[in-house]
């Protein structure tokens, strides 16, 4: 168990120094370097740059150094907790992902038990109703759920509660509360912002949630133990909660690792469509103003974390599920 | 007495008669979503096969009505009068005096019949054919019938999200050529070759399986210069979006090739000296083909969701490239969507194809093997 622990350990340092390279790769992907949008914003500003004045700053840097050595700088400074900078929000890039990412953090988990609660409650009602008009309606809410784009899922939630119910959702909370400290109003206010991108977020996972759940139970529900139980006069409500259900789950377990990025990935989009101060808005602009240290840096955070979250899943499965082999 | 022997085999369910793609038809006839979902995609591709003649007006041509409403089809007039061919009211334009935004009236004194075939706007059909016949529409330039409405600029919706379909439906198809020879070769590779070969290569499936994708894609695509041609960055689009896509595919293979390995008939192929290439272009490949395709048309609504979610985004494609994802970039905010809700028209394309794609998936599936597990 231990050598499985070591290993898992260990396979996620590789996978995080290999998203560290791609990350660097995406730094270093536009033609040009820092220094060269630096040097243009100086000379819009009229301030002439002689050549030995920008191979000092080059030198700086570390941008006069070999790729793989500056690669090597660039992660020396991670550690340190030194991002780089971003030009567009003129900011340290540690002060902006601080600021955002307790939110993102907020956002996934809301999503995440969103997602397990009605994924396992959808998925169970759907099998042990197979064939019913509740069942065909879960199954027809799920495929949508899975076919429709998050930004426009979003976009038509924004519209419908805007025109039938008056409520202008986006944000986390009303103007009024925007600035306050926190009280019994802004809590509630915040409840009633942060369902709308937690339900958005988990549409698509919660529907795959319920598929792999109704087919997997179906499958339980059909072996010869729940007939034996069933001839032992056991209550159906015991027998269904205490045997297959807990078979069942360890498909729906094991696709945390799966479920995970996408929830981080709809984050981006949701939270911008609908204004949220998290990761997602951060990433977008620097990617459209092409400020690559933050975007390799939100990149590197939000894979790093993803990779810490899948880690402590498979090792907690490890302890819930004996029969994982190692 | 033949006959009847077949009929029982067919009520019991048993058709070894049958060959194997006889089989599988008939279990996807079962399937009658999945049928709908055929017939849907394919309307879909005739209508963007045959843009400029499904689509009424030129979808750069700034028609002088910018945010117009869709207008409805009328049977019966004001009287009460029964119309068999439908038709269309004028439209006055006029100025709210209080919030000085435009506002469309309906003109009742004009009436505009809707007809079939007519000459409109003139285009070239796949680039060559230079015409100005269109399926539908009102005769004349004074009248308009704007089934969706129009944008900002004046642009038919309508038009434009036919349009708009065939760089977004042509992305899915393109993709998906990449990914399957990525996923096949790679997923051959590991499955095939097995040992340390194999773990290395699933190691790396299973860390690419990790990462985020919709970040990953936002970087990327931030690196891609603004001044490039439109066609240049609709390749790149496609390349970002199959990259990472190619995973689920490989693995599929890999599970057949391993277990195919053992079968009896490759053995018996190796021993009668068959090569390697033939082994597996012969033998192996034949017996997955199903799940390739299987995974190919879950696939592709992947890359439809990925290209419109880009363009959405202002990463991927832009305007003037017309596409499902750029139509949407208009429907942006609350206050747009408020004002003019039928910009997100162009959305029901997008979510109608992709369902259709993953119905047809569905049934696929349950038609090569009804026991295979769901993975999205």
């Amino acid at each position: 168990m231990a050598t499985y622990i070591i290993r898992r350990i260990i396979f996620a340092i590789i996978t995080l120094i290999i998203i560290s390279i791609i990350s660097f790769v995406i730094i270093q992907l536009p033609p040009g370097d820092t220094t060269s949008i630096r040097l243009q914003a100086l000379q819009t500003g009229g301030v002439q740059v002689s050549q030995e004045q920008l191979d000092l700053i080059r030198a700086d840097f570390g941008l006069d150094k070999p790729l793989f050595q500056q690669y090597f700088i660039w992660m020396g400074n991670m550690f340190k907790g030194d991002f780089g900078e971003s030009f567009y929000y003129n900011a340290q890039v540690n002060q902006i992902l601080k600021e955002r990412i307790p939110y993102s953090l907020m956002l996934a988990f809301f999503s995440i038990i969103f997602i397990y609660v009605i994924g396992i409650v959808g998925g169970i009602i759907s099998a042990l109703k197979q064939h019913s008009a509740l069942d065909y309606s879960i199954s027809l809410i799920s495929f949508f759920g899975l076919s429709i784009p998050e930004f426009l899922f979003a976009l038509v939630l924004m519209y419908v509660f805007f025109r039938y119910f008056g409520i202008s959702m986006g944000g986390f909370y009303s103007i009024e509360f925007r600035n306050a400290a926190w009280s019994l109003a802004k809590f509630a206010d915040f409840v009633k912002h942060i369902w709308a991108p937690v339900v958005v977020m988990g549409a698509a996972s919660t529907a795959f949630t319920i598929r792999v759940l109704r087919a997997s139970m179906l499958d339980e529900l059909r072996k010869p133990y729940v007939q034996v139980a069933r001839s032992k006069g056991i209550p159906e409500a015991k027998i269904i909660f205490k045997y297959p259900t807990r078979v069942a789950l360890n498909p729906v377990i094991s696709t945390v690792g799966y479920i995970l990025p996408t929830v981080i990935s709809g984050e981006m989009i949701i939270a911008y469509v609908m204004d949220l101060p998290t990761l997602g808005p951060a990433l977008l602009n620097a990617a459209l103003s092409q400020d690559m240290y933050l975007v390799g840096a939100i990149v590197m955070i939000l894979s790093a974390l993803t990779v810490a979250g899948t880690l402590v899943s498979d090792l907690l499965l490890m302890f819930t599920d004996p029969r994982i082999k190692y | 007495m033949e006959k009847t022997e077949i009929k029982n085999k067919k009520k019991r369910g048993v058709s070894e008669d049958l060959s194997y793609g006889r089989l599988i038809f008939i279990q996807f006839k079962k399937h009658k979503a999945a049928q709908i979902g055929m017939i849907v995609l394919i309307l879909l591709y005739l209508a963007v096969i045959f843009a400029g003649f499904v689509a009424p007006y030129d979808p750069q041509r700034r028609l002088k009505v910018p945010y117009m409403p869709p207008q409805t089809l009328h049977f019966f007039d004001q009287e009460g009068n029964f119309h068999a061919r439908p038709f269309v009211y004028g439209i006055k334009m006029e100025t709210n005096k209080k919030t000085f935004r435009r506002e469309y009236a309906i003109d009742i004194e004009k009436k505009y019949p809707l007809n079939f075939f007519v000459r409109g706007d003139s285009y070239k059909l796949w680039g060559i054919f230079k015409s100005d016949l269109h399926l539908f529409g009102v005769e004349g330039d004074d009248g308009l019938f704007l089934p969706f409405g129009s944008d900002k600029l004046g642009h038919d919706l309508f038009s434009q999200a036919v349009f708009g379909g065939r760089i977004s439906l042509s992305i899915g198809l393109i993709g998906v050529l990449i990914i399957t020879l990525i996923g096949v070769i790679i997923g051959g590779i590991s499955g095939y070759a097995g040992g340390k070969t194999d773990i290395v290569i699933q190691r790396f499936i299973e860390i690419l399986r990790s990462i985020p994708m919709i970040p990953l894609w936002m970087g990327l695509a931030a690196a891609l210069p603004a001044n490039w041609p439109q066609f240049r960055i609709f390749v790149s689009v496609v390349i970002i979006i199959s990259l990472f896509g190619w995973t689920t595919l490989a693995r599929v293979v890999r599970g057949k090739f391993i277990s195919l390995r053992e079968e009896d008939f490759i053995m018996a192929a190796k021993v009668s000296g068959s090569s390697q290439f033939q082994i597996i272009v012969r033998h192996m490949i034949p017996n997955f083909i199903g799940y390739i395709l299987v995974s190919i048309t879950i696939t592709i609504p992947m890359m439809i969701l990925g290209e419109t979610t880009l363009s959405f985004l202002g990463l991927g494609l832009r305007s003037p490239t017309i596409s499902w994802g750029v139509l949407l970039r208009n429907a942006q905010g609350l206050q747009n969507i408020s004002l003019y809700p039928w910009l997100l028209i162009p959305g029901a394309f997008v979510i109608l194809s992709v369902i259709s794609f993953n119905i047809i998936g569905d049934g696929l599936r349950d038609a090569f093997d009804p026991y295979a597990v769901t993975r999205r």
